[in-house]
C-alpha cells in the first residue's frame, strides 16, 4: 500500500536531554552509536587517505557514502555481487548514503528536475540518462547502507518563487514511490528528507506529510546553501519542533563546529559535511580557536601543536612547523591533517554527548 | 653504531647492526623510504606495526633545503622529534631518487648539482653537514661527485678525487661529540682502476662504513657485479656497506652476493605510484607449487602484470575478493582485496597509496627476510638460483589450450 511505511531497523532511546538538545543511543544494523555524532564524507567508498583501523581509533561511527559517486563507480550492480559496501570497504559500522539527487544537480551540466525524476547527461559518455526515485531506492538497496535518503527535490535556499513550492509538495509525492521501491525496509532505514526553502508554511506542509508516513528517522534538508545564519537556524528550530521525538533528526551538510553546537541545542542529532576533510586538505586545521591556516609564513617557525587541548595521534606527535611543510606538497600532509581534523569533529561530537547526558551541555559553548 | 658480521653464504653475508640504542637490524636490509622524514603515505601509527623489521629509513638532506630548513630542524631537536620518529634508525643519504638522478653535468668544485622539488641546487659539503647536523641522523653517507656510467675518463677521476675532497671536508663537520657515523662514499663509475683507487683510499678514512655509490644509474648488471666485486675487495671486511638505487629483486641478490649489508631503493614507492602490488615469490617453500593454477607469464602480460608485480589498475580484478598475495600478513592484505583496491586505484584515491605503499613495503621486507634465512641456512646461491629460475619460467600454450584468460574469481 502506497504511502506508509511501519518498517524499521533501527532503535532510537533518548538517554537524557538539556531543553530541546537530546543525547541518544541509535542502534543500527552495524553499530549502536551514540548522538549527536557527525558523519565524515567517504564519497567513493574511502576517506581520503585514512584507513579503516584510523578510522575506528577516531571513534567514527557513522560514514557517509555518496550514490550518485558509488553508483559511477564501482557500480551498484558490482557492489551488489560483492555484498553490499560494507564488504567492499571492509567497514564493520555503519554507512549513510544519500540519494544522489544532490550531487548530480550540483556536479552535471543540464541537469533537470521532472516529475520522473532527476534527468541529466551521462559524465561518462553524453547520452541523456535518469535518475528515479525508484532507482535510487534501488541503487542504494544494492550500496546496503544502514541508513539510506530518499530522492527529493531540493533547491537552492536562495530561490523564491514558485519553484519552491513545487519542490516541497514533488518531494511529498517521491517520498511515497521511494517507500514503495524500497525492498529491504528491515535491513535499510529510509530517511525523508524535509524540504520547503526557507517557507514556514511550505515547511510545515512538508513536516506533516513526512512525519505522516511513519518514517525511521527524517533529515532536514535545502539547507547550508548561501542562506543567512538567522534563517537558517529559524528552519532548523521549525524542523526540530515539527519532527517527532522519539526518532533521529539529520540536517544535511552542516560541518562547521558552531553550526552543529546550535542545531544539536535545538534537537537535532546528526550531521555530514565534506568540510572537514576538505579543507585539510588544503591545509587549514581545526582547532578549538578555530580554523589554522597552516599555509601561512608564521606557522614555519611554530613549535606548538595544532591544538594544545586535542590528544589525537597527530597533535601528540607533531608541531605546526613541520605540518606548515607537508600541507599542499606531500599526499601526508593531507593525510594527518585530515586524521586530526576527523578527530576535531569526533571529540565534538563526544563533548556533546557526554555534556547533555551530564547534565552540562550550556558549558560547552560558553552558555546560551 | 655497531655493526658484526655473523656468518656467510658464498659471498653474502649475515650482519647484527645497531643503528641507536634499541635499534638493532640483522642484515641484509632495508632502509624505508621517505620524504621529508616521513614515508610517502605511511604515517606513524600505521609505520609502527608495519613489519618488524620496518625499523629504519633513510633520508635525504635535499629535503632539508627550503621547507623546512636546517635551522627549523635543529630548533625543534633534531630529525627524529621532528618528524616523530624517534626509536626508528635514521640514515642521511644526499641521493634522491625520485626526483631525477644526478648526471654531475652541472656540479662543480662547489657541489653537487641535485634537482629538487625547487629547482636545481648545488650543496656543497658545507651545506650537506649543516644539515645533518642539524637532522642528527644516526648514520650519514658523505656527500659525493657521483657521475653516470658514460661520463668521460677525465670526468671520472675528477669525481673520484672531488667525492674523496667532500669526504674530508664532511668528516671535518662531523660533531666529535657525535661519535663516527660516517659512510664513506665508493665512485668511479665505470672504470674499475678509479673504482679501486676510489675503495682503497676512502678505506683510509675514519668511516665506520662504505656506501657504493654510483649504481642504479642506468649501467649494465654485469659491470655493475664486476665493479662491485673490484670495490668491495678493497674494503675491510668488518665495515658496513650500504648501497642506493637498486631496487629489482635480481640487483639486490646480485649485491648482496657480492656483500653488501644495507640497501635503500625506491622500488616499493615506484610500484605504489604505478598502482602495482609487489608479487613476486619469496621463498621456495611459498612458492606457488601447482602451476596450472596460477595465471601464466602471457595471461599476466596481457593485463599488464608479470611475475613480480600485479597491475592494479586491470580490470581483470574488479571482482577480485582476494588479497593482493594469498598468505601475506600485511595490513592491507589481512584487510583488503583486489577489488577494494583496483577500485580505489581507478577513482584517483589517496587510500590506495597507503595500502599498497604498506603491502609493497611488507613483501620486499619479507623478500629481504628470505635472504638472511638462506644465508643462515647456509643456502643462499640455492635461494638465488632458486629465485632467478622462477623469473626466468615461462609457459607454453599448447594449440589445444584457450586463449589467455582474464585473472577473474
Amino acid at each position: 500500500m502506497l504511502g506508509i511505511s511501519p518498517s524499521m531497523a533501527l532503535r532510537f532511546e533518548v538517554l537524557a536531554r538539556h531543553n530541546r538538545a537530546r543525547a541518544s543511543r541509535l542502534t543500527l544494523p552495524h553499530y549502536e552509536a551514540l548522538t549527536p555524532l557527525f558523519m565524515p564524507v567517504g564519497t567513493q567508498g574511502t576517506i581520503k587517505g585514512l584507513t579503516n583501523d584510523q578510522l575506528e581509533d577516531l571513534d567514527c561511527q557513522i560514514i557517509l557514502g555518496n550514490t550518485y559517486h558509488l553508483a559511477l563507480r564501482p557500480g551498484a550492480d558490482l557492489l551488489d555481487t560483492i555484498g553490499g559496501l560494507h564488504k567492499f570497504m571492509n567497514w564493520p559500522r555503519a554507512l549513510l548514503t544519500d540519494s544522489g539527487g544532490f550531487q548530480m544537480v550540483s556536479l552535471l551540466h543540464l541537469a533537470d528536475i521532472t516529475e520522473e525524476g532527476v534527468t541529466f547527461q551521462s559524465p561518462v559518455d553524453g547520452k541523456p540518462m535518469l535518475l528515479t526515485p525508484e532507482d535510487s531506492i534501488q541503487i542504494q538497496n544494492k550500496i546496503g547502507a544502514d541508513i539510506i535518503m530518499a530522492l527529493d527535490d531540493v533547491v537552492k535556499t536562495t530561490t523564491t518563487g514558485p519553484r519552491v513550492e513545487e519542490a516541497m509538495y514533488r518531494t511529498l509525492r517521491w517520498i511515497d514511490r521511494c517507500i514503495a521501491a524500497h525492498s529491504r525496509p528491515h535491513e535499510q532505514n529510509l530517511f525523508g528528507i524535509v524540504q520547503g526553502g526557507l517557507d514556514p508554511q511550505l515547511r510545515d506542509i512538508c513536516l506533516e506529510g513526512l512525519v505522516a508516513r511513519n518514517l525511521p528517522g527524517y533529515a532536514i534538508g535545502g539547507l547550508a546553501g548561501g542562506e543567512g545564519k538567522d534563517a537558517f537556524w529559524r528552519v532548523v528550530a521549525q524542523c526540530t519542533a515539527g519532527l517527532p521525538e522519539d526518532k533521529p533528526r539529520y540536517v544535511m551538510g552542516i560541518g562547521f563546529p558552531l553550526d552543529i553546537v546550535v542545531c544539536t541545542a535545538l534537537g537535532a542529532d546528526m550531521y555530514d559535511c565534506v568540510y572537514p576533510t576538505r579543507t585539510a586538505r588544503f591545509g587549514s586545521a581545526l582547532v578549538s580557536e578555530g580554523v589554522l591556516r597552516l599555509t601561512h609564513a608564521a606557522m614555519a617557525t611554530d613549535y606548538r601543536p595544532l591544538d594544545s587541548s586535542c590528544t589525537c595521534m597527530v597533535c601528540k606527535r607533531y608541531t605546526r612547523a613541520y605540518l606548515h611543510t607537508l600541507v599542499t606538497k606531500e599526499a601526508m600532509g593531507s593525510q594527518l591533517v585530515s586524521y586530526h581534523n576527523i578527530s576535531h569533529m569526533m571529540q565534538l561530537s563526544r563533548n556533546l554527548h557526554s555534556s547533555i547526558l551530564e547534565g552540562r551541555f550550556p558549558d560547552i559553548h560558553g552558555g546560551s | 653504531m655497531e655493526f658484526v658480521v655473523r656468518t656467510w653464504s658464498a659471498g653474502a653475508r649475515l650482519g647484527s647492526m645497531q643503528l641507536a640504542a634499541g635499534v638493532q637490524m640483522e642484515t641484509p636490509t632495508l632502509l624505508l623510504l621517505t620524504r621529508k622524514g616521513l614515508p610517502a603515505f605511511i604515517p606513524p601509527d600505521l609505520l609502527q606495526n608495519l613489519h618488524p623489521d620496518a625499523r629504519a629509513c633513510q633520508v635525504s638532506p635535499l629535503h632539508f633545503l627550503d621547507s623546512p630548513s636546517a635551522s627549523i630542524v635543529e630548533t625543534a631537536g633534531g630529525l627524529h622529534k621532528f618528524v616523530s620518529m624517534t626509536g626508528f634508525g635514521m640514515v642521511a643519504l644526499a641521493r634522491d631518487s625520485l626526483m631525477d638522478e644526478s648526471n654531475g653535468e652541472a656540479s662543480s668544485k662547489l657541489g653537487a648539482a641535485f634537482e629538487t622539488t625547487s629547482g636545481r641546487r648545488v650543496v656543497g659539503p658545507a651545506k650537506y653537514m649543516e644539515i645533518v647536523n642539524a637532522c642528527k641522523p644516526d648514520l650519514w653517507v658523505s656527500l659525493p661527485d657521483e657521475v653516470p656510467t658514460w661520463a668521460a675518463e677525465k670526468r671520472n677521476r675528477l669525481s673520484v678525487d672531488r667525492t674523496l675532497q667532500w669526504l674530508d671536508h664532511c668528516l671535518s663537520l662531523q660533531p666529535a661529540e657525535r661519535g663516527n657515523r660516517c659512510l664513506g662514499v665508493v665512485v668511479g663509475s665505470a672504470s674499475l682502476d678509479e673504482r679501486i683507487r676510489s675503495a682503497e683510499q676512502t678505506a683510509t678514512r675514519n668511516v665506520v662504513g662504505f656506501s657504493l655509490g654510483g649504481f642504479g644509474l642506468g649501467e649494465d648488471a654485469s659491470q655493475r657485479a664486476l665493479q662491485m666485486d673490484a670495490v668491495i675487495a678493497k674494503l675491510p671486511k668488518e665495515k658496513l656497506r650500504h648501497t642506493s638505487g637498486l631496487g629489482l629483486p635480481e640487483e639486490v641478490l646480485q649485491a648482496v652476493e657480492a656483500g653488501v649489508d644495507v640497501f635503500d631503493s625506491i622500488y616499493p614507492f615506484m610500484l605504489t605510484k604505478g598502482g602495482y602490488a609487489m608479487t613476486f615469490p619469496l621463498n621456495m617453500e611459498n612458492s606457488p607449487g601447482n602451476l596450472d593454477t596460477q595465471p601464466s607469464a602471457s595471461e599476466l602480460a596481457y593485463i599488464g602484470s608479470d611475475s613480480a608485480k600485479m597491475n592494479l589498475r586491470s580490470v581483470a580484478y574488479r571482482l577480485d575478493k582476494s588479497p593482493l598475495v594469498v598468505g601475506c600478513k600485511c595490513y592491507t592484505c589481512q584487510r583488503h582485496t583486489r577489488a577494494y583496491i583496483h577500485h580505489l586505484i581507478n577513482t584517483h584515491e589517496m587510500l590506495s597509496q597507503t595500502l599498497l605503499e604498506i603491502h609493497n613495503t611488507y613483501h620486499y621486507l619479507e623478500f629481504f627476510k628470505a635472504i638472511r634465512d638462506a644465508i643462515k641456512a647456509d643456502k643462499f646461491l640455492a635461494f638465488r638460483n632458486w629465485f632467478t629460475s622462477t623469473r626466468k619460467e615461462t609457459r607454453v600454450h599448447s594449440p589445444a589450450s584457450k586463449s589467455p584468460t582474464l585473472v577473474l574469481h
